[in-house]
């Protein structure tokens, strides 16, 4: 406990995420913005498992897990109850989930803490798919990314279905702030935190978070694979205040969607089949476009 | 019961992931720190400690030898060299 790093960080080493583990990064980086005054909620997933491995807990902060769907409802609770007790202010709280937490099974609780107008940070760390229980695909799985239940073949090019906008889905309930981010940028998660958290309200933030194990990557290659993922228009930066969207990280010459693709193992059949590629290239040019990232 | 469901601040530091690391280990040169502080932000291991120019180390007893310091270092001071096992051994 007298080491320095264990008295700077609000989430420590020792816990058992991978090598180059993305989410891990974003984590404490999220948590060290929002400083030691924080109450974290979490759902089931990579996370919850890799950083309180019982009896172990790498948190610092108030941490709670109770299941996979109702991170937010479990914040909304511990934020009634502050503010029952007269005791929220300056406490922040969190909610945190993967992508499945997020865009499958806890969309119910999710929403229902945007509509009850908590205030409360939901933090969204999308790895594009079930990694803890072994890379099966979620509604965040991009298209035409091969997971273990939408394996490429000869049959298939892999998932079939486009990535569900959680963004969007969040800013249609009208809240103040709904962001995604991402670890190509470190910088901007910590930003991105620290303007949600000045806002009174429900936020959501999604952050980008590649999965080395998942996404077939070498561990050292986190960030440049996240920093192509921006840079080709398939994971756009964006921000929405109260519905609009108000900011986007705009992408002066976006590269060829096949530069990012290269990179991943999830994505390698992809690169012998050119009507697949294609396929992949206008989703990234309907996001450029949609957006208007240029 | 509930002391088995409830755990202790910052208690994983008891596992000393630094023997997890197989081939690489970052190599902190010291000779054009320009003290961003990136490689202590971004560490997924949170265990890069320093504050001051070319001050910067790396806790071996947890680095996991992932790259990542070695790959945002902006002025390429951090270099991924062969895993000595002796390192990986508990101080």
């Amino acid at each position: 406990m007298n080491k320095e790093h264990f008295q700077e960080n609000c989430y420590v080493s020792g816990h058992t995420a991978c090598a180059g583990c993305g989410q891990s990064m974003a984590v404490r980086i999220v948590i060290n913005a929002a400083g030691e005054n924080t109450i974290a909620s979490n759902a089931t997933g990579c996370l919850e498992v890799f950083s309180s491995k019982a009896p172990e807990s790498a948190f610092g902060v108030p941490w709670i897990h109770s299941l996979f769907e109702n991170s937010a409802a479990v914040a909304s609770g511990v934020e009634t109850a502050l503010v029952h007790q007269g005791k929220k202010e300056n406490i922040n709280i969190i909610a945190q989930a993967g992508d499945g937490g997020t865009a499958d099974i806890g969309l119910q609780a999710l929403s229902g803490m945007l509509e009850r107008g908590h205030d409360i940070l939901f933090v969204c760390y999308d790895n594009e798919a079930y990694m803890n229980t072994g890379i099966q695909r979620s509604g965040s799985t991009p298209f035409n990314a091969s997971t273990t239940t939408s394996p490429a073949g000869k049959q298939s090019t892999g998932n079939p279905r486009p990535k569900k906008p959680m963004v969007e889905i969040c800013a249609a309930h009208h809240i103040p702030y709904s962001a995604t981010s991402s670890v190509a940028n470190p910088k901007d998660i910590e930003i991105k935190v620290k303007k949600a958290l000045k806002i009174k309200g429900p936020k959501y933030l999604q952050i980008h978070v590649p999965c080395p194990l998942g996404w077939r990557i070498d561990s050292s290659q986190t960030i440049e694979v996240a920093k192509l993922a921006v840079n080709t228009g398939l994971y756009p930066l964006v921000e929405y205040e109260y519905g609009r969207l108000t900011k986007t990280r705009k992408i002066s010459s976006p590269k060829p969607v096949s530069e990012y693709l290269k990179t991943q193992g999830r994505f390698r059949h992809l690169l012998k089949d050119q009507e697949a590629l294609a396929a992949v290239q206008k989703v990234a040019d309907k996001n450029i476009d949609y957006y208007g990232l240029k | 019961m509930f002391s088995i469901l409830a755990a202790k601040p910052k208690s994983s530091q008891r596992n000393k992931t630094g023997s997890w690391r197989s081939t690489k280990m970052p190599r902190f040169n010291g000779k054009e720190c320009i003290n961003c502080g990136l490689c202590k932000f971004i560490c997924p291991e949170g265990c890069i400690v320093g504050k001051e120019k070319n001050q910067y180390s790396v806790d071996f007893d947890y680095c996991k030898g992932c790259g990542l310091c070695a790959y945002i270092c902006p002025k390429n001071d951090i270099e991924m060299v062969e895993n000595k096992q002796e390192e990986n051994k508990e101080k």
